[in-house]
């Protein structure tokens, strides 16, 4: 059996659906922030399997999914100390009580 | 001639307002006062200096070898360049009337310093009128030495500015303040005829100079060639412009111009009310230089004005109409400042008519002579008038005359020096006003006999008001004034009253017909005897004998006249009315008929669209309001849903 992009696709397209779903189901932003990092890892495969299958000369998507990874490491720190502030001030962490930002 | 002595008569005046303006405060009343009048007294030696080369010096610069007087251009700076030939320039010209004028003001000026020292003492802001003196004298002095009507144009603007902050020197007073604002607003109304005015002219003839404009080609006659600009004002005197042509239009509307600063009827209710500022000032500008300044601007122009004889004809008409006026108004006033006011205003229509009627034809333009004369003679006893007006009421602390009376007894100095200055006006020999008018009634004469009369009538209705004026203050009644009896002033204020009667007794034996002439021809003046001068001193004297009858004692017979003139005592009290109409038209008809729907126009349809535009976007933005919910997974909700209508919109259109 030969391994071509599907193989690679298909995985990457569930594991983005199910972020997308987790994100607008979840009520725990903790949760909420899992769903996220799925999707974002979902679409780092795609640069990196599209880089390896249709542009193999290339090295532009793999570094990109590098950088990709790098900024998410400083978004997830950022995210998570969102999340306690609004935990310091709500006393749990559900996204339905972090509406004070509503117009 | 060397040039530091005409710019340091510009500069010194200039110096001093910026010294005094600037460091006046730290100046004591003693140094500042000092100052100004030390600064002006050199200006005014500088400029006799200036005058006396011009006139005396022989120089070929100024004087050809037949004795015909010259313009001279001492300097003249680019200043701002539009077109190669269409520059304004800043520069002095000396001519026999602005050597004239630089004698005329800076004389007075100095006086008015010298006088303020005493006048002024103790005021309030005693550096900063110094300081609006000096600026004054600097505008003053720039106007009259201009060599182009775009620097005349500045300075005449200039002038305007510091009789405005002079007449409301006395800011707290509110009539003072309106009247300074009345001033200003009316003579920058007539300024926009000027503007108008000279924008015609330079823009026929690509050109702002004078010595452009009034050159005279050959030494009698004004002989136009084709190229110069007077040759292109020929050639447009074809272009009309509803009835009258462009030349017409420009230099009737340049006579707008003067007739606002020079008061002329319509444009004459500023001049009275400007009698709000200091006495000084009354003397200096509103009786001496500034309000002479349109009739030197109709002489420094006079022969563009000789080639349309439909705006000479303007002139006098206005002038006439306006001398007649004045002297009727001046008859019943009881401030006597508003009755020199009065005066000044009809004098300076006099210089007006004599101007209107002047004419090449009838002997070398007399008119031009006598006008010039007149300014000069009126200059002197006009501010002694003034002058002496003040030492009354800096002496009795009241405009009215019911508050004088009798005051020959205690004020012998300015008693002697103000009958110099009524019989100079009246035209008694050998006092200089004789002389002037008696030249300028010879040049209406010479006209028609209808200005004539008409003038010698006015000239008649002067000598009654003003003896009137004098029998009031020094006669009449006497007051009770209690313990502090009226004095002369001091020394300072005495001086310049016995300087400026002392000119008024001599001014006019000056051959002044050698000295001045439209086109620098000299000639001499002949005193026509039996036909004007003659029948001129007996309406004089008959004019004086009624006034002697009607005012030296007090008697009834004034109310009796006053009752007697059906109502016209009273109008020409109320000055016939013209400030009332003047309130009607700007009140009534402007500022209802006109102000009025134009500021509902802007309230409602202008700012109404505004409110209506910003109305709508806040309903917009309350309608919009709730979907930012605050809540993150709407967003995300909303979000999906775009990104998939996108992505479905790029599908379809990649595959369609």
């Amino acid at each position: 059996m030969e391994i071509n992009v599907l193989y690679y696709l298909l995985p990457s397209l569930v594991m983005f659906c199910c972020g997308i779903y987790g994100f607008l189901t979840r009520k725990n932003m903790i949760a909420m922030l899992i769903s996220l990092e799925l999707m974002l890892n979902a679409v780092d495969i795609n640069f990196t399997v599209i880089n390896r299958f249709i542009y193999p000369d290339g090295q532009e998507g793999m570094f990109f999914s590098l950088f990709a990874i790098a900024i998410a490491a400083a978004e997830t720190a950022m995210a998570i100390a969102i999340i306690i502030n609004l935990y310091r001030v709500n006393k749990n962490v559900d996204v339905r009580d972090a509406n004070k930002l509503q117009g | 001639m060397n040039p530091i002595i005409p710019l340091l008569i510009l500069c010194l005046p200039l110096l001093g307002f910026l010294v005094l303006g600037l460091l006046g405060h730290k100046m004591s009343h003693k140094a500042a006062g000092w100052y100004g009048v030390l600064s002006m007294g050199t200006t005014m030696v500088l400029a006799y200096i200036t005058a006396a080369t011009y006139f005396f010096s022989n120089d070929a610069a100024f004087i050809t070898e037949a004795g015909n007087r010259l313009q001279h251009i001492i300097f003249n700076q680019d200043w701002l360049q539009f077109t190669d030939s269409l520059i304004i320039r800043l520069g002095f010209l000396l001519d026999p009337i602005s050597a004239l004028l630089i004698v005329v003001i800076t004389t007075i000026s100095f006086c008015v310093h010298l006088y303020s020292l005493g006048y002024m003492e103790g005021e309030k802001g005693f550096q900063r009128y110094y300081a609006f003196l000096q600026l004054f004298s600097f505008s003053m002095l720039g106007l009259v030495v201009a060599t182009n009507i775009f620097q005349m144009y500045i300075f005449w603007e200039l002038v305007g500015a510091s009789s405005y902050l002079l007449i409301g020197f006395y800011y707290t007073r509110p009539s003072a303040v309106s009247a300074s604002k009345k001033a200003f607003i009316v003579t920058r109304f007539a300024d926009l005829g000027f503007l108008i005015g000279i924008l015609i002219l330079s823009y026929v003839t690509g050109t702002f100079d004078f010595t452009d404009f009034t050159s005279v080609q050959d030494g009698s006659s004004y002989a136009v060639a084709l190229n110069t600009p007077m040759g292109i004002l020929a050639r447009f005197q074809g272009a009309t412009f509803m009835g009258c042509s462009l030349l017409t239009w420009a230099l009737v509307l340049i006579f707008m111009g003067g007739m606002g600063k020079s008061a002329m009827l319509p444009l004459h209710i500023w001049l009275p009310d400007a009698m709000e500022g200091p006495t000084p000032v009354s003397a200096l500008i509103h009786a001496a230089t500034m309000v002479v300044a349109g009739v030197y601007l109709v002489a420094r122009l006079f022969p563009l004005y000789l080639m349309e004889e439909a705006a000479l004809m303007f002139i006098t008409v206005v002038g006439a109409i306006t001398a007649f006026y004045a002297a009727v108004v001046a008859c019943t006033q009881i401030d006597i400042k508003r009755v020199l006011a009065f005066s000044t205003i009809s004098q300076i229509a006099f210089m007006m008519v004599s101007l209107g009627v002047a004419r090449p034809e009838f002997h070398e333009s007399l008119g031009y002579m006598a006008s010039m004369f007149h300014l000069f003679t009126h200059a002197m006893f006009k501010a002694l008038l003034f002058l002496g007006a003040g030492a009354l009421i800096h002496a009795v602390h009241s405009n009215d005359y019911t508050a004088m009376g009798g005051l020959r007894k205690y004020m012998p100095i300015t008693h002697i020096t103000f009958l110099i200055g009524c019989l100079a006006i009246a035209g008694i020999p050998p006092f200089s006003g004789f002389f002037s008018k008696d030249e300028i009634l010879s040049a209406c004469y010479q006209q028609s006999w209808i200005w004539g009369a008409w003038m010698s009538m006015v000239a008649g209705l002067t000598a009654f008001y003003m003896f009137r004026l004098y029998y009031l203050i020094f006669w009449w009644d006497e007051p009770d004034y209690g313990h502090h009896k009226p004095h002369d002033g001091p020394w300072v204020m005495s001086l310049p009253l016995v300087f400026l009667a002392a000119v008024s007794c001599v001014a006019g034996f000056i051959p002044f017909g050698t000295l001045v002439s439209w086109n620098g021809v000299p000639y001499h003046i002949h005193i026509d005897w039996m036909g004007v001068a003659l029948p001129s001193i007996i309406i004089a004297v008959a004019a004086i004998a009624l006034a002697t009858v009607m005012y030296r004692k007090k008697n009834s017979l004034p109310e009796k006249f006053a009752k007697a003139s059906c109502g016209l005592w009273t109008a020409a009290h109320n000055r016939f009315y013209w400030d009332e109409i003047y309130l009607f038209i700007t009140h009534k008809i402007i500022f209802n008929g006109i102000c009025r729907p134009i500021a509902w126009f802007d309230r409602h349809i202008i700012d109404g669209s505004m409110n209506g535009l910003a109305w709508l976007a806040q309903r917009l933005s309350i309608t919009i309001r709730p979907l930012q919910s605050g809540s993150v997974q709407a967003y995300v909700y909303i979000y999906l849903f775009g990104a998939l209508l996108l992505g479905a919109i790029t599908t379809a259109c990649v595959l369609l």
